[in-house]
């Protein structure tokens, strides 16, 4: 069993470790992912990259906890996730990782208040806490205004703002974003981008990116590219390891 | 926390307002049927009680077997039986009546009614305006001595049997015979006696040449007697003078109360069919919840897997789309309630307007509707069960791709 592995002293917080993953389509079986290593540390700025059909999405979905490996093995803050229940797994993803999606995947029936605080309605928090917590991310977000508005009174930037509070409520220690500015205009991926950037310098939050745009790397202190299925380089502060 | 479980749902049901009222629809009307029967039924049953308790407890029917009030029976009563149960111990007073249904004439115009034929002694007539609670709206009472003279019914003072009113003293024929009208009854309520003639029993017994039989024998106890005693102890004489064993009896003996009760089984029974009945519109709206239930996971099919991602236990997405279809039976239920009571008071108001006050009286029964309630909600809890549990079984990274 790995127990805390530091990387110049810092704590590891999530580790893919020979991992897998196979899908099944009738007699054909697709590994999408071919035995990847990546330890992602506290703190980092990390990009996955890669071109379409590299295994991006796949990549992210078992960083981000959301799915299983076929083979190999996932440790999210030192836990081997094979040993939790799909329910544990679910809460501890819920505490310790912010999603932020491309989709933006905002309630359309909520307000955005209402969407902010609705990760932390699964970790019990007391209603005036997170109401709290929930008005202050959407004023750092710039929303405060538009704070009991439904996403689809919002624009595309503005919704990725309130997925952002969305994100930060539970506060986690690691944001992984999705392409998170591929619906929208280059104005608003900007102001999207910087607050990534400074989510990281000034919150010191884990943050993984996984974007096909390459353009984005210069925000990263650690690059992994993909490519069909395997890591096929790890590139830190932009030089190849 | 119970707030948010409420909140999340209920801005779903709201969100698709036309299925979320087709759906309540469902429930509304199975429910709504219940309470107006159970109400109704209650109402039926208490107006019942009063009725046959009004006639007073003293009072004993002595019936043909078969047939409703000797009209249909095989074996009538007669003289005989009444002169055995004027002299059995403990009866104070008892009376013979007859009853047809026969032709009236007047006005040159024909209908039918029961023509009934009393006893013109006037502790016996007394006996008989008792037990029939008639009352005396106009003119006077049949007399020692009348015989071709009738007390008219409700309706028959008004413009419905013959197109105009009968005046007191004009003559009607009754069965081919002509009679004088020297009263009119009040009204009672029900059509049959309201539209019935009572002649004296002579007249009777000549018009329609029945001879000795009677159709039925009213009879009161004393006081100090126990009425169900009285009636055993007939029952015992008459056997014996009909030669007859325990159990083969050509005739019955009635109190008020069991009256009552045999009403009220009838009452009973058909209010069991119907509520079935209503049971069957609940269940098909119970899978009309659930077939919206299965309809909204799967358009929720990305919601179910951004609120997994977000950190949903399993047990709380199951917890959001249960609490989502046991509203439903919820709602349904409380409007159903609504419509239920506004139907029975309906019913009231209809029975107030056509018999007069205080026949029907509805109360509204806050356990029934209490319990109504809580089963609407486990109605809607439980078709909601299957479709949470597939909601709460989804794969969050097949959700979250489902377009």
């Amino acid at each position: 069993m790995q127990h805390k592995k530091l990387v110049n002293g810092k704590k590891t917080v999530i580790r893919l470790k020979n991992v897998w993953k196979t899908y099944h389509m009738g007699d054909i079986s697709l590994d999408v992912l071919k035995g990847v290593n990546v330890e992602i540390n506290s703190g980092e700025f990390v990009v996955i990259t890669g071109p379409s059909g590299s295994g991006k999405s796949t990549m992210m979905n078992q960083v981000g906890v959301l799915d299983t490996p076929t083979k190999g093995k996932i440790y999210l803050k030192e836990t081997d996730i094979s040993t939790l229940t799909e329910s544990d797994l679910a809460q501890l993803r819920g505490k310790t990782i912010g999603f932020i999606f491309q989709q933006f995947n905002l309630i359309p029936t909520l307000s955005a208040l209402e969407n902010v605080t609705l990760p932390t309605i699964f970790q019990n928090v007391p209603e005036e806490i997170r109401l709290k917590r929930a008005t202050e991310l959407l004023t750092m977000v710039g929303l405060e205004e538009r704070m009991h508005h439904k996403p689809s009174e919002l624009s595309g930037g503005q919704q990725q703002r309130v997925a952002i509070a969305r994100a930060l409520v539970n506060d986690p220690e690691i944001i992984l974003a999705d392409e998170p500015t591929g619906n929208l205009d280059s104005k608003a991926g900007k102001q999207v981008m910087e607050m990534l950037a400074r989510l990281h310098t000034e919150e010191k939050k884990t943050i993984i990116l996984v974007t096909h745009d390459t353009g984005l790397v210069r925000y990263s202190q650690k690059t992994v590219n993909l490519k069909d299925g395997e890591v096929v380089s790890i590139q830190t502060n932009g030089y190849s390891k | 926390m119970i707030k948010d479980y409420i909140n999340i749902p209920w801005k779903e049901i709201k969100r698709k307002k036309m299925r979320s009222w087709l759906t309540l629809i469902g429930i509304f009307i199975g429910i709504a049927a219940i309470v107006s029967l159970i109400t109704l039924g209650q109402g039926l049953e208490n107006a019942i009680e009063q009725q046959f308790s009004s006639l007073g407890k003293d009072k004993l029917f002595v019936l043909p077997k078969g047939g409703f009030f000797g009209m249909g029976a095989s074996e009538l009563l007669n003289e005989d039986d009444l002169e055995l149960i004027q002299g059995a111990s403990g009866v104070k007073i008892a009376t013979g009546l007859t009853q047809a249904f026969a032709k009236m004439e007047y006005n040159d115009l024909v209908s039918y009614g029961f023509i009934s034929g009393i006893s013109t002694d006037p502790e016996e007539r007394a006996l008989v305006w008792d037990a029939q609670t008639y009352g005396l709206s106009e003119g006077r009472l049949l007399r020692e001595g009348d015989k071709f003279k009738v007390l008219l019914g409700y309706e028959h003072s008004q413009e419905d049997m013959f197109e105009k009113r009968v005046e007191l003293g004009d003559k009607i024929m009754l069965h081919g015979t002509e009679f004088k009208v020297i009263g009119f009854l009040e009204k009672i309520g029900s059509p049959p006696d309201d539209q019935a003639a009572v002649i004296p029993l002579e007249a009777y017994q000549e018009i329609f040449e029945s001879g000795e039989d009677l159709n039925f024998i009213i009879a009161q106890t004393s006081l100090a007697e126990d009425p169900l005693l009285v009636a055993e102890d007939i029952e015992k004489e008459m056997r014996k003078k009909h030669d007859l064993d325990e159990g083969d009896e050509d005739f019955e003996i009635q109190t008020p109360e069991q009256f009552a009760e045999t009403f009220n089984v009838i009452l009973d029974i058909v209010q069991i069919v119907l509520i079935g009945i209503a049971g069957i519109s609940l269940l098909v709206g119970g899978i009309g919840i659930m077939n919206t239930m299965y309809t909204a996971v799967l358009e929720r099919t990305r919601e179910i897997g951004i609120i997994k991602a977000l950190g949903a236990r399993n047990s709380q997405v199951m917890a959001l789309f249960l609490v989502e279809s046991g509203l439903y039976g919820l709602g349904g239920g409380l409007i159903g309630v609504i419509v239920g009571i506004g139907f029975a008071k309906l019913t009231e108001l209809a029975f107030v307007l056509a018999v007069g006050p205080a026949f029907l009286s509805i109360k509204i029964d806050w356990l029934l509707i209490g319990g109504t309630l809580l089963f609407s909600l486990i109605i809607g809890c439980l078709s909601g069960i299957a479709p949470a549990r597939s909601a709460s079984k989804q794969n969050p990274v097949d959700s979250l791709r489902y377009e």
